[in-house]
């Protein structure tokens, strides 16, 4: 047999390996979108119900003498007004109350901060004082609830809802007084125990402030200690230790660094807890690690012979890195950078051990006011019981994850606009 | 056969009177790998020098040694004495980065920075602070690209990268950012190994040229080329300086057996 016919032969043979190889490959990469789908389907499926919200729109009489008002813009009368009170007045009249224990029932069908709401309604609209007005009015969470489900096949979900709410329900439902609206404090407000007044403005804001910190301290730290190590370190066995435990460290579970944190920075330093400070320095000794290894990476990604070119016309070590190293290496280390910030804006553990896990309604304005993280504020919301912070759950989720995808694709564009082509 | 020679000192002419850079019992090792054994060598004054032997011999170990290149390699310690113009440059107080501007070195494979054409070549020039004025780095930048004959080529995109030039340009733009910064000594390790024919043809012509007030030292893999450009030819054997003589004695009348086995092909 000629050598050709040999080499054709197995040549069928390893045509059929390559493809075998290539549908390996698209398995894995078929399951992992599977995965990917099943995931995004499921929390979007569960969450997307969070961005609107149930009104109720009730005839409210402004009745300025009920209000004490004599001039909206004065506010202390504004102030003093008893708003809460006219949305219980107008409940009843709506339904018609007559008995005293269909009251609370009545006013618990709107949220607490109805008379907030009124409140601001008249201020933004002044010339309503003394008329009658249809105005649209947050419902209260199990109301929502019900409503979101009243298509459902297997009937709506009535949880605590009561027989005499239900008929004013059905009441309302005729005559088109219930309304889905886009929910606004889910984006304005910091967290509530009420549902419907319950947002992630404080959550994201905190976490924002903790990956600047984070950020801040870690990049310049860990793209120092990289090029110390690459360029100027002696190889002995002292360096070789550093090198071993840098990698350790990477491998660490964060929440050994949540304790370290607590113990240094709240023990030792006196720091008050639940502070971004705070919590973006324990990130920060979780992300020097990967930013220290990626930056590593990237500077011995450099060819050497720009190294050399540089050298053999007398560039001194600080410029060959300065001028030459760090500009062919930085995406490198923006994208392990961004990498790493995208690890800690995920992390839980370590926060809840430094305090960042409280009930936050303000939201922070700074890296020294109390906050928590949008982790942390999905963890708080999971374990609430009523429905609706399910709901609320899946959309912070959904929040964290636009969070990430915006950081990695703010990665790629660096990438893309840094990397030298030529 | 050749394993049992017995290398005594080197043969033909190794030292001169005029020395650019004159070498003395050099010892060159890779952690405890001898690389080059007690090399006794004189570089003439705007002399061409071409360093050629088997792959392996240490020609690089040795050319690198000549500007402390050989610093960079944790591992590479060099022993003996190596002067420029009388100065220790392996002296612990001599500072590396003028001796650098003074002795320049161009690779095998073209290595021009990632930036602009201009740039790669002012890039010596600003560091080391030799133009204060944008006109006079302008100065620099033309002569130094007229120099190394690429200026018609590349004078109306001075700001276009330099990598996007041929192989040959490339090499020729290495040159000229050597000798932006107007080094005494270049030293070349195989400039033209990665090169076509007619780019090494002009690469040579300019060897030629910059002799004239530059001195070279020029590792080749080709014997042809050793004749061409170079008026001194050093022969390396396994670490050894085995014969050094004027070109045309090399090639025509070689001394030692080793280097005529190696001219006349019988290894490389
Ligand atoms: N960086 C290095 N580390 C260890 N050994 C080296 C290194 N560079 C070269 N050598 C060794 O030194 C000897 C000479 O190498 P080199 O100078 O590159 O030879 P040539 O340039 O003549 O081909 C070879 O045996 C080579 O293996
Ligand atoms: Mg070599």
């Amino acid at each position: 047999m000629k050598t050709i016919d040999l080499v054709n032969k197995n040549l069928a043979k390893r045509y059929r390996k390559e493809k075998l190889f290539r549908a390996y490959g698209l398995a894995s990469i078929g399951f992992g979108l599977l995965c990917l789908v099943l995931l995004f389907s499921d929390i979007i499926g569960k969450g997307y119900k969070a961005f609107v919200q149930t009104n109720i729109q009730i005839e409210v009489n402004f009745d300025a003498g009920y209000l004490g008002i004599t001039d909206t813009t004065n506010t202390e009368q504004m102030f003093a007004a008893n708003f809460e009170g006219l949305v219980k007045k107008s409940l009843r009249e709506m339904f018609l109350i007559k008995k005293r224990s269909d009251k609370r029932l009545a006013y618990s069908l709107v949220s607490t901060d109805s008379g907030y709401q009124l409140h601001d309604l008249l201020v933004a609209n002044p010339a309503w004082l003394g008329t009658t007005k249809k105005v649209w009015l947050l419902a209260d969470d199990d109301l929502d609830t019900y409503y979101k489900s009243v298509d459902n096949l297997n009937g709506a979900f009535t949880g605590r809802m009561q027989e005499q709410q239900l008929v004013w329900i059905k009441n309302l439902l005729d005559n088109d007084a219930l309304q889905l609206q886009f929910n606004m404090n889910f984006f304005n407000l910091g967290d509530s125990t009420e549902p419907e007044l319950a947002g992630i403005r404080a959550a994201l804001m905190g976490s924002l402030f903790t990956l600047m910190v984070t950020m801040v301290l870690s990049f310049p730290v860990g793209v120092a200690a990289a090029i110390y190590l690459e360029e100027y370190a002696p190889r002995n066995r002292f360096t070789d230790i550093i090198e071993v435990n840098i990698n350790n460290l990477a491998a660490v579970p964060s929440i050994i660094f949540g304790l370290l944190g607590a113990a240094i920075f709240l023990g030792f330093f006196g720091m008050h807890r639940s502070l971004p400070l705070v919590g973006g320095l324990v990130l920060t000794l979780m992300t020097l690690p990967t930013i220290i290894i990626t930056s590593r990476a990237a500077i011995k990604a450099v060819p050497p012979s720009i190294r050399e070119a540089a050298m053999s016309i007398g560039a001194s070590k600080m410029q060959v890195v300065l001028h030459h190293v760090l500009p062919l290496a930085m995406p490198g280390m923006l994208t392990g950078a961004i990498i790493g910030l995208a690890q800690a804006l995920g992390e839980t553990a370590p926060l809840l051990l430094i305090g960042m896990v409280a009930f936050i309604v303000d939201i922070p304005s700074g890296v020294t006011d109390p906050a928590t993280a949008l982790p942390v504020q999905i963890y708080l919301w999971s374990d609430r019981p009523e429905r609706s912070f399910a709901e609320l759950t899946s959309a912070a989720i959904m929040v964290l994850l636009g969070v990430l995808i915006v950081m990695n694709a703010l990665a790629v564009l660096l990438r893309k606009k840094l990397e030298r082509r030529w | 056969m050749t394993n049992e020679i017995v290398y005594d000192a080197t043969v033909g002419r190794p030292l001169l009177d005029d020395a650019k850079m004159s070498m003395r019992g050099v010892n060159v090792f890779y952690a405890d790998k001898q690389a080059i054994h007690s090399v006794d060598l004189d570089i003439g004054k705007n002399q061409v020098i071409a360093l050629i032997g088997p792959s392996g011999c240490g020609k690089s170990t040795f050319l690198r040694s000549l500007n402390r290149m050989n610093d960079t390699i944790d591992i590479c310690r060099v022993e003996g004495h190596l002067m420029l113009e009388g100065q220790d440059i392996y002296d612990p107080k001599l500072d590396v980065v003028p001796l650098r501007a003074r002795v320049g070195m161009v690779f095998q494979k073209p290595n021009p920075f990632p930036k602009s054409i201009y740039d790669n070549v002012a890039y010596g020039p600003r560091i080391h602070g030799l133009a204060s004025r944008r006109i006079d780095l302008d100065e620099i930048v033309e002569s130094s690209l007229q120099k190394a004959g690429l200026w018609n080529e590349v004078k109306d995109r001075l700001h276009a990268p330099g990598t996007g030039l041929s192989g040959g340009q490339q090499q020729r733009l290495c040159i000229a950012r050597t000798i932006a910064v107007s080094p005494e000594v270049i030293l070349m390790d195989e400039p033209c190994s990665a090169l076509d024919p007619i780019a090494t043809a002009k690469v040579e012509e300019l060897i030629a040229e910059l002799s004239q007030n530059i001195t070279i030292a020029i590792v080749t893999h080709s014997m042809q080329q050793a004749a061409r450009v170079s008026e001194r030819t050093a022969y390396f054997h396994m670490g050894h300086l085995v014969e050094v003589n004027d070109t045309e004695k090399v090639f025509t009348n070689p001394e030692h057996p080793l280097t005529e086995a190696y001219i006349t092909g019988r290894f490389g």
